[in-house]
C-alpha cells in the first residue's frame, strides 16, 4: 500500500508529463507562433524603428526592448497553456480522471501550473534564442533573472487556471488574454520606460503588476529597473500568494467544476 | 466488512432540483449491486457523489470504513468509476490513457505500463494500445474506460451503464468479464437498463425512484415477491371467435399473438387445456420480459401512482 505522499508524487510527474506532451505535441500551435511574433518584434522595432530612437534608460533601444519582448512570451504562454489545457479537460470530461483520482488539491494545481512554467519557460528561451540573432545578451544576473522569470511563469499560470475554472465557452477562455493580459502586458513597459510618462500616467502604471514583472527580468538581464527591483520580487510574490490562494479555494469548493 | 455505507445521503442542485431525498444503502464487501431506476430517478447522482464528482447537500458516506469527507484520499485510492459519458482524452492513445490514470494513483511509469497492457489485453483492446482513442468504436470506447477503472485495482468498482449502446455479443464478454472480477473479490455496483443484465450479474438490488430508494434487497428475495409473469403465445391461426380464459388475465390479443398474465405458482397445464378447448393451438412460447423487468416495472408503477395521489 502506497502512503498518499508517494501517490502524490508520481501524480504530479504524472501531470507534468502529460502537460509537456500535451504542448509539445501540438508545437505549430504551442512553441512556433511566440518565436515568429518575436522576430517580428525585433525586426521592426528593434531594427527598422529602434535604430532610429536611439537610447532608452543608457541601453540600446533593441537591447531594452529584449528582456519586455521574452517576458511577454513568458507571460501569454505560461497563462495560456494552463487556460487551455485545464478547460479543455473541464470541457471534454477528462478532468474527472483526476477529480476521482487520490490527488490532492494542492497537487492538481501544482501540476497544471507546472505545466504552465515549462511551457512558458520553453518558450522563452526561444525568444531568447531568436534575439541572439539581434543583439548579443550578457546577463547581468542570472540567478535572479531565473528567480523572477520562474515566478512570474508561476503566477500566471495560476491566472490561467483561474480563468478555466470560470469558463463556460472557449470565448470565455479568450476574454482575459485580449481584453486584460494584452493591455497590461504592452503598457508594463516592454517598448518604453515608465519615466518617459508623464507623472499622473507613470502613477497608474504603478498599479500594473506588469511592469513590476518585466522591470524586474530587465534589471536582472540589464542591470537596470525603472524601480527598486525589491519591489518587483514583493508584488509578484503577493500576486502568487493570493491568485494561489483563490485557485486552491475554488478547487476545494469545486467551484466551476462540481455541482 | 461494508465496502459502502451510505447515510442520509441528500443532494439538492443549485437549480433547486432534488435528486436525492435521504437514501441509505448498505454495500458487503464482495457484492455486486445493481442499482436500478428509471431514468432521472437519481441513480447516477449517489456515483457523482460517492466518486467526489459532485457535492452533497447532506449525509455521511464511508468507503471500507472509512469517511468521506475526513479521508477523502483514501477512499478514493479504493474506488474505480466506469461513467456514463466517455470522458478520457480522445486525442490520447489508450496505452496513454491507462499510464496517466495509474500515475493519478500513484504508479510509477514502468509498473502502470505493465498494467496497462495486461487490462487492454484483457478487454481485447491491445491491439488498438497505440491507435489514437478518438478513432475507437463505441464498445471499444466503452471496454477502454473498464480498463481505465481497474488498472489501480480498486476493491469497489462502480460502473455507470457500462453496457449501453454495445452490442450483444461485447455486451456477454463484459458480462463474464465482470463476473470473473467479482468472483476474484472486488465488489462491484452497477447502474443499468438492461434488467437481465441485473438479474443475471447481480447479487443483491436497490431501486431508487424519485430521490428515494423504493426496495432493496437480494435478487431472489425480491423476484419471489413478483408475484405474477407475463407470456407471449404464438398461435398457430387467428381465433374465430374472442378468447374466454378463466384463472388468467389475458392482456393483448393480436392476429395470432395472445400475452396472458400468470400468477407465480399457477399451472401452465390448465392454461393450454382451456386454449385447447377453444381450438386455438399455441405453436410456441416466451417470456415477455425477464422477471427483475417485471418487478421493477410494476414497482415504478406504483410509485408514480402513490405520487400522483
Amino acid at each position: 500500500m502506497r502512503s498518499l505522499v508517494e501517490i502524490n508524487a508520481v501524480a504530479f510527474k504524472t501531470m507534468v508529463v502529460r502537460e509537456v506532451r500535451r504542448f509539445t505535441r501540438i508545437w505549430v500551435q504551442t512553441i512556433v507562433p511566440p518565436a515568429i511574433s518575436a522576430l517580428l518584434y525585433l525586426t521592426i522595432f528593434g531594427t527598422l524603428i529602434g535604430s532610429r530612437i536611439g537610447e532608452m534608460d543608457g541601453h540600446r533601444y533593441i537591447d531594452f526592448i529584449v528582456p519586455g519582448i521574452i517576458m511577454m512570451a513568458v507571460i501569454n504562454n505560461s497563462y495560456a497553456n494552463t487556460v487551455s489545457s485545464f478547460f479543455g479537460a473541464k470541457f471534454q470530461h477528462y478532468l474527472e480522471e483526476l477529480l476521482v483520482a487520490p490527488v490532492h488539491i494542492v497537487v492538481i494545481l501544482a501540476g497544471f501550473v507546472a505545466g504552465g512554467v515549462v511551457r512558458g519557460l520553453a518558450v522563452g528561451a526561444l525568444v531568447a534564442g531568436v534575439s541572439l540573432f539581434f543583439t548579443d545578451l550578457k546577463v547581468q544576473q542570472p540567478l535572479l533573472t531565473l528567480l523572477v522569470v520562474v515566478l512570474t511563469a508561476t503566477l500566471f499560470s495560476i491566472g490561467g487556471l483561474i480563468n478555466a475554472v470560470f469558463a463556460k465557452s472557449f470565448d470565455d477562455v479568450s476574454v482575459i488574454p485580449h481584453f486584460v493580459l494584452t493591455p497590461l502586458t504592452y503598457l508594463g513597459g516592454i517598448f518604453y520606460s515608465v519615466k518617459m510618462l508623464p507623472d499622473f500616467w507613470e502613477g497608474v502604471s504603478m498599479f500594473n503588476p506588469v511592469l513590476y514583472m518585466i522591470n524586474g527580468f530587465r534589471y536582472g538581464i540589464l542591470g537596470s529597473s525603472d524601480f527598486d527591483i525589491r519591489w518587483s520580487l514583493f508584488v509578484i510574490l503577493v500576486f502568487i500568494v493570493g491568485l494561489g490562494s483563490v485557485a486552491l479555494y475554488l478547487l476545494n469548493r469545486g467551484i466551476g467544476i462540481k455541482q | 466488512m461494508n465496502a459502502l455505507q451510505i447515510r442520509g445521503l441528500a443532494k439538492t442542485y443549485d437549480s433547486g432540483m432534488v435528486a436525492l431525498k435521504g437514501i441509505d444503502l448498505t454495500v458487503q464487501e464482495g457484492d455486486f449491486l445493481a442499482l436500478l431506476g428509471p431514468n432521472g430517478a437519481g441513480k447516477s447522482t449517489p456515483i457523482g457523489i460517492i466518486c467526489s464528482l459532485l457535492n452533497k447537500s447532506d449525509g455521511a458516506i464511508e468507503i471500507f470504513d472509512h469517511d468521506l469527507d475526513r479521508e477523502r484520499e483514501t477512499c478514493k485510492s479504493h474506488i474505480g468509476l466506469v461513467p456514463q459519458e466517455i470522458n478520457f482524452n480522445v486525442f490520447e492513445t489508450p496505452r496513454n490513457i491507462l499510464i496517466t490514470q495509474a500515475g493519478y494513483y500513484g504508479i510509477p511509469r514502468r509498473e502502470a505500463a505493465g498494467r496497462a497492457d495486461e487490462y487492454l489485453a484483457s478487454l481485447d483492446l491491445y491491439d488498438k494500445r497505440n491507435q489514437i482513442a478518438r478513432t475507437l468504436s463505441g464498445g471499444m470506447k466503452r471496454r477502454l474506460m473498464v480498463a481505465r477503472a481497474l488498472v489501480h485495482q480498486p476493491r469497489l468498482l462502480i460502473l455507470d451503464e457500462p453496457t449501453a449502446g454495445v452490442d450483444i455479443e461485447i455486451r456477454r464478454s463484459m458480462w463474464k468479464f465482470l463476473s470473473d472480477l467479482n468472483a476474484a473479490g472486488t465488489t462491484i455496483i452497477l447502474t443499468t437498463h438492461y434488467l437481465e443484465e441485473a438479474e443475471s450479474l447481480c447479487r443483491n438490488v436497490a431501486i431508487i425512484d424519485g430521490g428515494e430508494i423504493v426496495e432493496s434487497g437480494a435478487v431472489d428475495e425480491l423476484l419471489s415477491r413478483a408475484m405474477v409473469q407475463s407470456f407471449v403465445l404464438d398461435l398457430e391461426q387467428a381465433p374465430a371467435t374472442g378468447i374466454q380464459l378463466q384463472g388468467y388475465r389475458l392482456i393483448e390479443q393480436k392476429a395470432r399473438q395472445l400475452e396472458v398474465e400468470v400468477s407465480i405458482g399457477t399451472s401452465m397445464n390448465d392454461l393450454f387445456a382451456q386454449l385447447a378447448a377453444q381450438d386455438i393451438n399455441v405453436v410456441s412460447m416466451r417470456n415477455k420480459a425477464n422477471r427483475l423487468e417485471e418487478f421493477f416495472l410494476r414497482l415504478v408503477s406504483d410509485n408514480k401512482k402513490d405520487n400522483a395521489a
